[in-house]
């Protein structure tokens, strides 16, 4: 029996298109396969182990031992507290200086900003423990900054800028603000020029025209910049070591330390799970207030 | 309507430099208080530079802008207190349609309840009454283009300033719009500066046009003097369709076009060549060969070309090897022209109330 005509124009070429569809749904799989593999590999697998040992006593059985010694000794409190206290005061610091650098390279021809972006990306490309270093010469009892400022007057003895606080927010400050400046950098560029000529041209002055427009066009460049920064600085472990000098005792840094001095891995793990947690927390709160999303990678 | 607290703009001798590029050149323009003024002028002429020269976003080199009788050049944008329509609209994305609409009366300081009333008022004279509280990027192309013109005018500002605002809308929409934006400035009666390359759009919606070319005025009138009285070349080339016939001038001063006396007399005695412009539609086919007569001037030549538009159409008439003069006809059953033959020979009239002289380029 003959198909109607129209039932056979509506199917046509309607199984191979579909097929076509399918092939390049399974060409797309295949091509992410590698990464799903490394990522399981390099992530998931040792994050699982890393878990499963935060559950086991030294004898080998299953027990919540460390994550009770946590709750029960201050000092596990005051490690969380001090990585909370340094994180959140480098972002502020972040925000502070790099601000004004997204809000300069933004504002340039596209010509001039490629340079003044090197600039700032450079520090990418050096190596992070050699950028450490540098500021441990550079801010050092008889390093150049205090004999900078004695020359000039500034101060009258060395003062001491490294192995305490000020040392350590000084090089995470330094490390984290490109992570704060390129997004913030994206969202600004996308303001339009015509933003801020239409708020002067309805009387806004220019204050009041980045207050209430500016601002909150950039504040969820800002906010993605924040939380990365903020995020990154929770495990950082390198500089608050080094600059720190010991003082500074981040979750990270105490975790070195639980695994040097006494071995225990179990112990090491949970402080390592509890870190985490803490941080995909404060993602998941974050992404509550702001649509990450749309600020990292555009409009969809 | 005329508002009594509209203002009158006086701009002279406004300049304007890029570098070697003079984008305004010694510009001067007097615009009455509550007309409607348009610039047209090709792309790159220096309409928007006005504009924004007027609107203080761009510093002049040079020149006096005054609105009524203050002088403007020197005071920043947020104090000039005019509106302004963007082409690109330049709505605030992270504002509601009343929020965008209230923020020029939430900087004046009105109190919350008066502005919400202000609010109102405009989003009814643009047709957006329940609108207020949608997100802009919930509104088609249309709607934005009347959110930013109620935010243009809801502060009451003296001039309203609109650069190609329409440009971004299809045809059918722009038509409409043209006509509301007329309706809403005789209802408001704020001077208004626009500024389009339309011509169709400067000719329906304009008091006056001022057509402006590499940063220079060409011609500033009314619609119909600029369409039926062009200055020069350029204007005449620039507003409608256009055939320019080189005219010969005999010893007693006639201008003639081949044997057919166009004009016994020169308009200007010191301009030695002149051309006559021909516009397509005031050209009628006559049914029978008659001459040339103290009404009409009659050309004759073969048909070469149809073109059909839809409600109009036009002929090519090739009058002489040179020169092809372009007759635009009806479509319709009674239109004579669109049954002829290519090829055949017909007779084209030009009644003398009809016909445009302008001096050659490159005299005067
Ligand atoms: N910021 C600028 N720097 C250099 N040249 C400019 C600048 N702005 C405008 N120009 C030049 O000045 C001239 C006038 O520009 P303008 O924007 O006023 O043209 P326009 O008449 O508005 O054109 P369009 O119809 O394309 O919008 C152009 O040749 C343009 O290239
Ligand atoms: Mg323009």
């Amino acid at each position: 029996m003959p198909v109607s005509p129209d039932i056979e124009r509506s199917m046509l070429n309607g199984q191979e298109l579909k097929s076509q569809k399918k092939r390049e749904e399974w060409v797309l799989l295949g091509l992410s396969l590698p990464a799903i593999f490394v990522i399981a590999l390099v992530v998931i697998l040792p994050v699982g182990w890393l878990f499963y040992l935060s559950f086991v006593d030294g004898h080998g059985s299953f027990s919540l031992e460390h994550y009770q010694k946590m709750v029960e000794y201050k000092s596990y409190a005051r490690v969380f507290i001090a990585t909370f206290k340094v994180s959140a005061l480098t972002t502020l610091i972040c925000i502070v200086l790099g601000y004004p650098i997204a809000y300069f390279l933004a504002a340039l021809p596209s010509r001039w900003s490629g340079i003044f972006m090197l600039a700032v990306l450079l520090p990418f490309w050096t190596s992070l423990l050699v950028r450490t270093y540098a500021w441990l010469v550079l801010l050092q009892r008889k390093g150049l900054l205090n004999d900078l400022a004695i020359q000039i007057g500034l101060w009258d003895s060395p003062v001491k800028l490294v192995h305490n606080m000020t040392g350590t927010l000084i090089g995470m400050a330094h490390i984290m603000l490109p992570f704060l400046v390129l997004p913030l950098y994206g969202a600004m560029k996308k303001i339009e020029p015509d933003m801020m000529q239409a708020a002067s041209n309805l009387g806004a002055s220019p204050v009041r025209a980045f207050g209430s427009i500016y601002l909150p066009l950039s504040i969820s460049g800002l906010a993605a910049g924040s939380l990365i920064v903020f995020v990154l600085c929770l495990g950082f472990y390198v500089t608050p070591a080094v600059l720190g000098g010991g003082r500074v005792v981040m979750v990270a840094t105490q975790i070195t330390a639980i695994l040097e001095h006494q071995f225990n891995w179990g112990a090491a793990s949970a402080l390592g799970v509890v870190l985490l947690l803490a941080t995909v927390l404060v993602l998941y709160l974050a992404g509550r207030f702001f649509k990450f999303d749309t600020a990292l990678f555009g409009k969809r | 309507m005329n508002n009594p607290t509209a203002l009158p703009i006086s701009i002279r001798g406004l300049t304007k430099k890029y570098g070697d590029l003079n984008a305004l050149n010694s510009v001067d323009l007097e615009i009455k208080s509550s007309e409607f003024l348009t610039l047209l002028g090709p792309s790159g002429s220096g309409k928007t530079t006005l504009l924004m020269a007027i609107a203080g976003f761009n510093r002049p080199d040079a020149g006096s802008i005054k609105f009524g009788d203050a002088e403007m050049v020197l005071t920043p944008p947020h104090k000039r207190d005019v509106g302004m329509v963007f082409q690109s609209y330049a709505l605030f994305p992270h504002m509601t349609v009343s929020e965008n609409i209230g923020f020029p009366l939430k900087l004046r300081g009105l109190a919350a309840k008066e502005a919400r009333g202000r609010v109102d008022e405009a989003l009814a004279t643009v047709q957006l009454s329940g609108l207020g509280d949608r997100a802009i990027d919930q509104l088609s192309g249309g709607q934005r283009q009347r959110v930013a013109l109620a935010r243009a005018f809801v502060f009451r500002p003296r001039i309203l300033l609109m650069d190609e605002p329409l440009s971004a809308l299809d045809k059918k929409l722009r038509e409409h719009m043209q006509i509301e934006l007329k309706q809403i400035h005789r209802q408001l009666g704020v001077t208004t500066v626009y500024v389009t390359h339309d011509q169709r759009e400067a000719l329906t919606m304009s008091d006056r046009i001022a057509v402006i070319n590499h940063g220079e005025l060409a011609q500033v009138d009314t619609p119909e003097a600029i369409y039926n009285r062009p200055k020069d070349q350029f204007v005449a080339d620039f507003i409608g369709e256009s055939t320019m016939l080189s005219l010969t001038r005999g010893g007693d001063g006639r201008l003639s076009f081949g044997s057919e006396i166009i004009s016994s007399s020169s308009p200007n005695p010191s301009v030695l060549k002149w051309s006559l412009v021909v516009r397509p539609e005031r050209l009628h086919l006559l049914e029978r060969d008659v001459n040339t007569s103290e009404k009409q001037v009659v050309f004759r030549g073969h048909v070469k070309e149809y073109v059909f538009q839809g409600e109009t159409g036009f002929a090519l008439i090739a009058l002489n090897d040179m020169t092809i003069l372009s007759v635009r006809f009806g479509t319709g059953a009674r239109s004579r022209i669109r049954l002829l033959e290519l090829g055949a020979l017909v007779s084209i009239g030009l009644m003398r109330e009809d016909i445009i002289l302008i001096p050659e380029e490159g005299q005067m």
